[in-house]
């Protein structure tokens, strides 16, 4: 199970341009977190944060997070420090803690529902677009909160690309 | 693993609590700097908690710290540290 989650940490760093955590031992323990996550809610969720356990709520950081190339951008690394850029990757000592960009309210949804919500079953993954913000997400229903502008899940509609 | 225990040290003048993740790479490094640093502190790994137990904290941690974030240091339960600062921590904790 180790083996495999580094290989797809490095197979997909590499296929976005990114770098892995140049800090050794943070590397192993945030490789270990996701290795305890998949085994603890059977997907590899952020080691840094709190998962509910609920698949629908959590789909946003699962490892890679959606939160990723916004911070890499904006920062030079993930959340937790897996994915950095050259520049970070160059000169370790860059890596700090950087702020929390998922909304807090996406958890607390989670915790309140305390069961997954009922979705259609269907072949293709469909795309919802947030009303309020444009945000895209391809996925089996709309995500509760935007992880965006924070709108409700009741703010999303199917997003078709051929007609907008 | 115990989800909530006194971690023991030599320097207890402050009143440490420490709100982590088991799974958190940045959280270990704060458990090891305050065990290097021996001093005493109260370790919460939030989710090794029962679902009661971490509706209760995350009220608690919310108030201190409105991401919920973790780790997250509380000294003398007024000064609040959001993240592995290792300077803050030794600062709060050594000054």
């Amino acid at each position: 199970m180790s083996e495999k989650i580094r290989k797809y940490v490095e197979k997909d760093a590499e296929e976005n341009g990114y770098y892995v955590c140049p800090d050794p031992d943070l590397y192993e323990d945030l490789l270990d977190g996701l290795v305890e996550n998949q085994e603890r809610y059977g997907y590899p969720s952020c080691p840094c944060r709190q998962a509910s356990g609920l698949k629908t709520y959590d789909a946003d950081i699962i490892c890679p997070c959606e939160y990723r190339d916004a911070d890499v951008d904006e920062f030079g690394m993930c959340y937790c420090g897996l994915f950095v850029s050259e520049e970070v990757n160059e000169d370790p000592d860059k890596l700090e803690p950087i702020p929390e960009r998922r909304p807090p309210e996406i958890l607390e949804t989670a915790m309140e529902a305390e069961e997954e919500p009922e979705l259609e079953e269907s072949e293709d993954i469909p795309v919802w677009r947030c009303k309020v913000c444009g945000y895209l997400a391809a996925r089996e229903g709309p995500p509760p909160i935007c992880p965006i502008c924070k709108a409700k899940a009741d703010r999303f509609e199917r997003f078709n690309f051929n007609t907008g | 693993m115990e989800a909530i225990k006194k971690v023991e040290g030599k320097k207890k003048e402050h009143d440490v609590k420490l709100f982590a993740l088991s799974t958190c790479g940045w959280c270990k490094k704060t458990k090891k700097l305050l065990a290097d640093m021996d001093v005493e502190y109260e370790c919460i790994d939030f989710d090794l908690l029962g679902e009661d137990e971490k509706k209760e904290m995350r009220v608690e941690l919310k108030g201190y710290n409105p991401a919920v974030s973790f780790p997250t240091i509380i000294v003398d339960k007024d000064c609040v540290i959001i993240g592995f600062k290792k300077d803050d921590i030794r600062e709060a904790l050594e000054g």
